[in-house]
């Protein structure tokens, strides 16, 4: 009973070792402590979105202000200026946050499910089994996403949830992809050979014993991945899929300001697309520190 | 020996490509099949007169089941009949071959561009680690993967068609190279951040190897080291991101052509969607991505050009 118990102890002590491991290494990190400051920038903009601002997001203010509210370059009143039908731009860019946070984080979930399933069964089963998976993987990775995507948003009546798992079937790959390589190695350990001589069935050993560490790659894996799903949702929309207007969606309004950046009105499409960039930044920034940050080797 | 190991490694990795090629076949069959509503009704509008529309299901084979039509697909694909488009009876083959230059030119030419630049900004960035102009050509590489295609290139019409005046905007006018030159870099800007990158990080890890040393100290000057020596190795990876990058490269294409207005792949592609033509959807979506696994057959058969350690047994 003692034995065990001290076991455990030591056990726990170093999983907390590379937790804080990690995190000292993290705080180093300029980059990545400016990351992280902007995504929590933009889940709390997301979350506070009607505190942060006395408009709506729909509200066409030409009907209560007048024309003088119509492309109202940018003023203490509308710091970001507002549209063709006088909403004010700020409201919608931090709606739109909302937009981008919901879709992003219900397509990372769904791809990191998916993706925690297909690799861990290739990895483990190998063969057949993987045969299969990394065929489809591959098969999947020679579409252009975007079309790939396109093809089945467009086709079906537009919504919310249609989009996002859309774009998790094109973003579970990559997590496979890293969750598969994970698995082969570690299942070659002795404690997983330990294990199955004590007679632990393949589940268990699966999500038992071999998932808990394949955590620190995959929460890598979808922090970079995120960025990519906010450029993809918002490429949708510029395009006219995904998403429809009048919901504030920051790839259609940088496509529906387009039309006004060459006669002056700049801030109807800039403002959004540097929505665009600091928060996919701050996903690349911090993704990136993390992978420095949970590589054992790196040392301090 | 070599040569027959290399050919050998060669014909397999030809032959790995098949499965994949069927797959693909398969998934762009689900996806135009799955769909709601009748091709059929959609080629004839609304209006459409159900005995001729009848007629048509017939002619396309709609009415039969699902394998039969499975296996009539993959007869039309390898014998390159993909039939017409809906609109205007432009056949897919035509209407591919006829917007490939355009596609072709841009792809090619923001590669060129990115490898071009993102190299030696790379090269230039390792060099001079933890410079001014290091981190100036970090933060170039940072937001180049952080900004949209599409926000990257209203931007860059804005700077140098609208204000500057330097470069017409948007069309192909007759076609001269003038018109390429903001779509290409455009497209070639997301591929360059990453090469500048990658470039960067390979070659600091490249320089600090004995053999690197070794040159040094031998006496070789070090322009001669980093581009005899160091050069070589450090491009194995940016290698295998190439051939990786040209399926977002042909996704940018799509965006790139949108907001330039160019003839190509890419606005056909969206148009054909807008537009329900499944015959062009069914075969830019192929053609496409036949390009992206050939792509990277090739760099895959370039790995043994510039890392002669790699064998093929």
């Amino acid at each position: 009973m003692e034995k065990e118990n001290k076991y455990n102890t030591v056990k726990n002590e170093k999983s907390k070792s590379l937790i804080s491991d990690a995190w000292k290494k993290l705080k180093k990190n300029r980059l990545a402590l400016v990351g992280m400051g902007i995504i929590i920038l933009f889940i709390l903009v997301a979350i506070f979105a009607p505190f942060l601002t006395p408009y709506n997001s729909t509200e066409q203010l030409i009907w209560t202000e007048g024309a003088k509210a119509k492309l109202a370059s940018p003023s203490w009143e509308h710091l970001f200026g507002t549209d063709l039908y006088g909403r004010d731009i700020l409201t919608r860019v931090i709606y739109g946050a909302r937009i981008s946070l919901e879709i992003s984080i219900a397509a990372m979930t769904m791809s990191v499910l998916i993706g925690i399933i297909m690799g861990t069964l290739a990895g483990y089963y190998g063969g057949f089994v993987d045969d299969v998976i990394s065929w489809l993987i591959n098969v999947l990775y020679s579409f252009p996403f975007l079309l790939f995507i396109i093809a089945i948003v467009a086709f079906f009546p537009p919504s919310l949830i249609l989009t996002f798992i859309a774009i998790s079937l094109v973003y579970w790959m990559a997590i496979a992809r890293v969750v598969r390589g994970q698995v082969m190695s570690i299942k070659e350990q002795e404690y997983v050979f330990s294990a199955r001589a004590l007679g632990v069935n393949d589940w268990q050993i699966m999500f038992k014993h071999i998932l808990p560490n394949v955590i620190a790659p995959v929460i890598v894996q979808a922090t970079l991945g995120m960025g990519g799903i906010i450029l993809t949702e918002a490429a949708l929309t510029f395009l006219g899929f995904g998403t429809q207007p009048p919901t504030p969606s920051w790839g259609y309004m940088v496509s529906a300001g387009q039309g006004y950046l060459a006669s002056g009105q700049w801030w109807w499409g800039v403002f959004p697309g540097i929505a665009i960039i600091l928060t996919v930044l701050g996903f690349n920034l911090f993704g990136d520190g993390l992978r420095d940050a949970l590589d054992p080797k790196n040392k301090l | 020996m070599g040569v027959i190991l290399m050919f050998a490694y060669l014909i397999r990795r030809i032959l790995t490509t098949i499965p994949v090629i069927i797959g693909v076949i398969l998934v762009v069959f689900i996806l135009t099949t799955i769909v709601p509503g009748d091709p059929a009704r959609i080629m004839m509008g609304q209006r459409g007169d159900p005995e001729t529309i009848k007629l048509i299901r017939e002619e396309m084979g709609l009415d039969n089941p699902i394998p039969v039509q499975l296996y009539d697909f993959y007869k039309d694909v390898f014998t390159f009949n993909l039939g017409r488009s809906y609109r205007n009876n432009q056949t897919v083959v035509q209407a591919i071959v006829g917007r490939l230059p355009v596609t072709a030119t841009l792809a090619i030419g923001s590669m060129i561009v990115a490898v071009l630049l993102g190299v030696s900004l790379g090269i230039f960035s390792a060099t001079h680690q933890y410079t001014f102009l290091d981190y100036i050509s970090m933060f170039i590489s940072l937001i180049g993967m952080s900004a949209p295609v599409y926000f990257i290139g209203l931007l860059l019409v804005l700077l140098f068609a609208t204000h500057l005046g330097w470069i017409p905007g948007t069309g192909l006018g007759n076609g001269e190279w003038i018109y390429y030159l903001l779509p290409i870099v455009t497209l070639g800007v997301r591929p360059m951040a990453l090469i500048v990158r990658l470039t960067r990080s390979t070659m600091l890890e490249v320089i600090h190897e004995d053999y690197v040393t070794t040159a040094r100290s031998k006496g070789l000057k070090e322009k001669a080291v980093i581009f005899k020596h160091a050069l070589k190795n450090a491009l194995i990876p940016v290698v295998t991101i190439i051939g990786l990058q040209t399926a977002t490269l042909l996704s940018g294409v799509i965006l790139t052509e949108t907001i330039y207005s160019l003839p190509g792949l890419g606005r056909l592609s969206i148009q054909a969607v807008i537009n329900r033509d499944f015959p062009i959807i069914r075969g830019v979506v192929l053609f496409m991505a036949l390009v992206f696994v050939v792509a990277n057959l090739l760099v895959d058969l370039s790995y043994g050009f510039f890392d002669p350690r790699i064998r093929y047994d």
